[in-house]
C-alpha cells in the first residue's frame, strides 16, 4: 500500500519539470582516456595527494588522503599513470589541485566486489560502517558533497530517532536520482539498512515526490521485505528535497534556521539516495566511490541521459555522449536550474557532487530587464521559511545590514523561489546572497570580541 | 582559444514567465465583464467616458515619462490602461468629458508618477482621481444616468438614483424604513446590475466572474475580497439585527454602491495592499468596518474609495508590523 502524500506547509513554486531524460536508463559511459581527480570534492580541507607523477595507480586505490575531521578520501577512478599533479579549473571556476591519471585496462584493487549480484547481509559493526564510509571517500551526493560519516556519528548529547532518505529530486530536469531507485531499488535499501546500523535506531523514511509514481510504487515493493523502511509520496513542490523541508513533511518537526538547527536537532540525519547506494557499494562491495549516477541535459540536447560515469571524466566527453553541445548553448549549469551554479567552462572534470549537467539556450541564459517592485508580495507567498525576500534584498542593497540581521537574513537557503517568482525580474537571491554573507562575516566577527 | 564563452550567472536559471505585463493585461481581461455591462447598461456614453480615460491616461502618463522625466516610456505595461479603465468604472456616464479627462491627470501625474511610478505609488491613482472629481464636482458625480434595462427611474425619468443614495436621502427625511426600501430594486436585480451607479460597479455578477478569473490566475488571492466582504457583512448584519428598522439587511450592503469592484479590483491593487498573509486580512477587515462607518454615520452615502484609500495609507505601517510566521522560530 503506497502512503499519502505529504508535504511542507510553507510557500514553495511549481516550475515546469522537464524531466527529459526520465526514461532513459544508466547508460555506463565508455572509459575516458584521461581522468583529472580534484583533491577538493568535499565540503572541508582538501584531500593531500599520496601519489607523486610517474605512479602506476589502480581502480579504486587511495591516491589522496582526507585531511581532518570534515573531509573526504579520494580515490582513482581508473588504472594507469598518474602524469601531472597541477592545478586545472574545476567546477567551482577556481583553479585547484587535481591529480591526472592517464589510463590503461581497467584492473580494479583486489578487494573490490565487481560483480551485479546483491550482497543483502550487512556482517560490519556501527563502528566499521562509519570508518568504512570514511575510508571510501563517501559525500552528500546530493550536491553538498559534506562526508557522510561526520552525519552518522551522532554529536554528544543528540539522539538520532529517524533516517531521511531523500529521493525527492525537486530540481527540475534532473533524473539520476529516480533512475537509480528504479534500476537500484534494491541496493537502496540496503543502504538505508546499513546505515540504520550504524545510527543503531530502527526507523528510515523515503521521501519522493509524486511525479516519480514509477520509483514510489518500485521502492513500496520492496520495501515489504525490510523492515523499518516506509516510503512516502511528496507532493510536486520545489524545495520539497530541502533539508528543512523534507524533515517538516517528513516527521512535522521544524529545524531552527542555519546556522544553529542541524537536521539531528530534530532527530533526523539525512541522506540522499544516490549517497544511500554508494553506501551500499562501500560497505557490501568493498567499493570506494569512484563512480556516480549524472544526468546530461538540456532543452537542446540531442539525446538527453542519464550515465554512470568515473569522477575526474571531463564534463565535455558526457554531453558528446549526449550528442553535444548545442550549437546555441548560452550555460551550463551543475546541477539544477533553481540551484544549481553556471559552469565557466566544460572542459572541467566530474565531481562527486555533480547530479546532472543541463544546457541552456543563449535566449534563456539571458536575464530579463529589471523594474521597480510592484509589491505584489509573491516572494512573500512562496518563501519557504516565512522571510519577506523584497525587504532583506532592498536592505542589502541599500547596505542596511544590521536592519537585514534582524530580518533574518540568514534564515534564508537560497531555494531561488523569490527570484523565480518576481514578476519585475528582480535579482532578489543576488541581492540576499550578498547580505547574507556580510551578515554572517559581521556575526563572526562579533563573536571573536 | 576559439570556444564560446560561457554565461556565469547565479542561480535560479529559470523563472516562471510572468512579467508585470502579463499580470496587467490579466487585470484587464478580468475587467472585461464588467466592461461589457456598462456599455450595455449606459450605451455610448460609457464607451465614450472608457475611451476618453483610457486614452488620456496613458497619453498623460507617455507625455510625463518623454518630456517630464525623461525617463523609459513604460506605457506598455498595461497599468496606465487599467487606471484609465478603473477611473470611467468609478464615475458616471454622463460625466463631461472634460472631467474624466482632468481626473485621468490628478491619477496618473499626481496619484502615480510624482511618486514615481508603478510600484512607487502609495495610493491607488484611480481612486485618487475619482475622488478628487468627487470633492471637485460633486453635482455632475452623483448624476446617475438610468441605466438601459432598468425600471428605476428618478425624478425626470432619465437619471436614477442609486440604491444607497435613496436610503440616504430617504432617512434624511424621515420616511419610513420599509417605506424607503420597496423603492430600490430586489436583489437580483442588484446582483445583476439593474440599478443607478457608476460605470463598473453595478453588476456584481461581472465583477466577480472577473475575479474568478484573477484568482484562477493567481493574480490576487481571496484574503482581501473574502475579508473586506465578509466584515462588511458581519458589521452591516449585526446592525442590521440590533435595529432592522433603521439599518439595510447585510446582502443590500454586499451588492450596491462600490463594494464589489472596491473589493476585487480596488482593494488588491498589489502596489497598495500588504504584502503578507496577515497584513491583507488586517488591510480588508479595516476597508470593511470603515465602508460601514462611513455609509451609516458619514456624509456620503458611499463609502469604499475612502475606506480604501484610508487603509492604502497605512499599508506601510502593516507591512512593517504584519511579519509571516517565521520557519522553524
Amino acid at each position: 500500500m503506497i502512503n499519502k502524500t505529504k508535504t511542507f506547509p510553507l510557500g514553495g513554486v511549481h516550475p515546469p519539470d522537464n524531466k527529459l531524460s526520465a526514461d532513459q536508463a544508466i547508460k555506463e559511459l565508455p572509459l575516458p582516456k584521461t581522468v583529472s581527480i580534484p583533491v577538493s570534492q568535499h565540503i572541508g580541507a582538501p584531500a593531500s595527494p599520496i601519489v607523486k607523477v610517474g605512479d602506476e595507480v589502480k581502480t579504486g586505490q587511495l591516491i589522496a588522503a582526507g585531511q581532518g575531521f570534515i573531509s573526504a578520501n579520494i580515490h582513482s577512478s581508473v588504472t594507469g599513470k598518474v602524469t601531472k599533479i597541477d592545478d586545472i579549473m574545476d567546477h567551482t571556476g577556481y583553479k585547484r589541485q587535481a591529480i591526472v591519471i592517464e589510463a590503461a585496462e581497467d584492473v580494479w584493487m583486489d578487494d573490490v566486489d565487481t560483480s551485479s549480484e546483491i550482497k543483502s547481509e550487512i556482517s560490519l559493526s556501527p563502528e566499521d560502517i562509519i570508518n568504512k564510509t570514511h575510508e571510501s571517500g563517501i559525500v552528500g551526493l546530493g550536491g553538498a558533497m559534506f562526508p557522510s560519516c561526520v552525519k552518522l556519528k551522532i554529536p554528544e548529547g543528540k539522539k538520532a530517532e529517524f533516517l531521511l532518505i531523500n529521493g525527492v529530486e525537486c530540481e527540475p530536469y534532473l533524473t539520476s536520482d529516480h533512475r537509480l531507485m528504479l534500476e537500484k531499488g534494491e541496493e537502496i535499501l540496503i543502504g538505508t539498512k546499513i546505515m540504520l546500523k550504524a545510527l543503531n535506531i530502527d526507523k528510515a523514511m523515503i521521501g519522493i515526490e509524486d511525479n516519480k509514481s514509477d520509483a514510489i510504487q518500485h521502492l513500496t515493493d520492496l520495501a515489504n521485505k525490510y523492515s523499518g523502511i516506509e516510503i512516502f509520496p511528496l507532493k510536486v513542490q520545489y524545495p520539497q528535497g530541502g533539508e528543512r523541508q523534507l524533515v517538516k513533511a517528513l516527521t512535522n518537526r521544524e529545524i531552527a534556521p542555519p546556522p544553529k538547527g542541524l537536521p539531528i536537532d530534530a532527530g533526523c540525519v539525512v541522506f540522499n539516495v544516490a549517497t544511500t547506494f554508494a553506501v551500499y557499494e562501500a560497505i557490501q562491495k568493498n567499493k570506494p566511490l569512484i563512480e556516480r549516477t549524472v544526468t546530461v541535459t538540456g532543452k537542446k540536447i540531442p539525446n538527453p541521459a542519464n550515465f554512470k560515469a568515473r569522477i575526474g571524466t571531463s564534463l565535455t566527453e558526457l554531453i558528446e555522449a549526449a550528442g553535444g553541445l548545442p550549437e546555441n548553448t548560452g550555460k551550463v549549469i551543475n546541477g539544477g536550474p533553481m540551484m544549481g551554479k553556471a559552469l565557466a567552462s566544460v572542459d572541467i572534470p566530474l565531481v562527486k557532487g555533480i547530479s546532472g549537467i543541463i544546457t541552456v539556450s543563449d535566449e534563456e541564459a539571458k536575464r530579463k530587464e529589471v523594474i521597480d517592485c510592484v509589491r505584489c508580495g509573491k516572494c512573500v507567498f512562496v518563501c519557504p521559511l516565512g522571510l519577506e525576500p523584497y525587504l532583506v534584498a532592498r536592505l542589502a542593497e541599500k547596505g542596511n545590514y544590521d536592519q537585514a540581521e534582524l530580518e533574518k537574513i540568514t534564515n534564508c537557503c537560497e531555494c531561488a523561489c523569490c527570484s523565480y517568482i518576481c514578476p519585475s525580474n528582480r535579482p532578489l537571491l543576488d541581492y540576499i546572497r550578498l547580505g547574507k554573507t556580510t551578515v554572517l562575516q559581521k556575526m563572526r566577527e562579533r563573536g571573536k570580541k | 582559444m576559439n570556444e564560446k564563452l560561457l554565461t556565469v550567472s547565479l542561480s535560479p536559471h529559470t523563472y516562471n514567465g510572468n512579467s508585470v505585463k502579463s499580470i496587467m493585461h490579466g487585470v484587464i481581461i478580468a475587467l472585461m465583464p464588467a466592461l461589457v455591462v456598462s456599455i450595455f447598461s449606459f450605451g455610448m456614453d460609457a464607451a465614450r467616458v472608457i475611451l476618453l480615460a483610457v486614452v488620456s491616461a496613458v497619453l498623460f502618463e507617455y507625455l510625463i515619462q518623454k518630456f517630464l522625466l525623461k525617463v523609459p516610456i513604460t506605457i506598455a505595461d498595461g497599468s496606465a490602461i487599467i487606471t484609465g479603465v478603473l477611473l470611467a468604472f468609478n464615475v458616471p456616464s454622463s460625466l463631461p468629458g472634460w472631467m474624466v479627462v482632468l481626473g485621468s491627470f490628478v491619477a496618473i501625474a499626481i496619484a502615480k508618477m510624482s511618486f514615481g511610478g508603478l510600484g512607487n505609488n502609495p495610493f491607488n491613482p484611480a481612486l485618487v482621481g475619482r475622488v478628487f472629481l468627487m470633492v471637485s464636482f460633486p453635482v455632475s458625480m452623483t448624476t446617475w444616468p438610468k441605466p438601459s434595462w432598468s425600471n428605476f427611474a428618478h425624478i425626470d425619468g432619465t437619471t436614477a438614483a442609486t440604491p444607497l443614495a435613496i436610503i440616504k436621502e430617504g432617512l434624511k427625511n424621515n420616511q419610513n424604513f420599509s417605506e424607503i426600501i420597496s423603492e430600490v430594486p430586489s436583489y437580483l436585480e442588484l446582483f445583476l446590475g439593474k440599478m443607478g451607479g457608476s460605470l463598473g460597479e453595478i453588476s456584481a455578477l461581472a465583477l466577480i466572474i472577473g475575479g474568478l478569473y484573477m484568482l484562477y490566475k493567481k493574480i490576487i488571492t481571496w484574503h482581501i475580497p473574502v475579508c473586506m466582504l465578509g466584515t462588511i457583512a458581519v458589521f452591516a448584519g449585526v446592525l442590521w439585527l440590533v435595529n432592522p428598522q433603521s439599518y439595510p439587511d447585510p446582502v443590500f450592503q454586499l451588492l450596491t454602491g462600490g463594494v464589489m469592484l472596491g473589493a476585487i479590483f480596488m482593494a488588491t491593487d498589489m502596489v497598495t495592499s500588504p504584502m503578507t498573509v496577515k497584513g491583507m486580512i488586517i488591510f480588508g477587515v479595516g476597508i470593511g468596518i470603515l465602508t460601514v462607518v462611513i455609509r451609516i454615520w458619514g456624509a456620503y452615502p458611499e463609502g469604499v474609495s475612502f475606506a480604501i484609500l484610508i487603509m492604502n495609507a497605512f499599508v506601510p505601517l502593516i507591512n512593517r508590523y504584519c511579519k509571516p510566521g517565521r520557519f522553524g522560530e
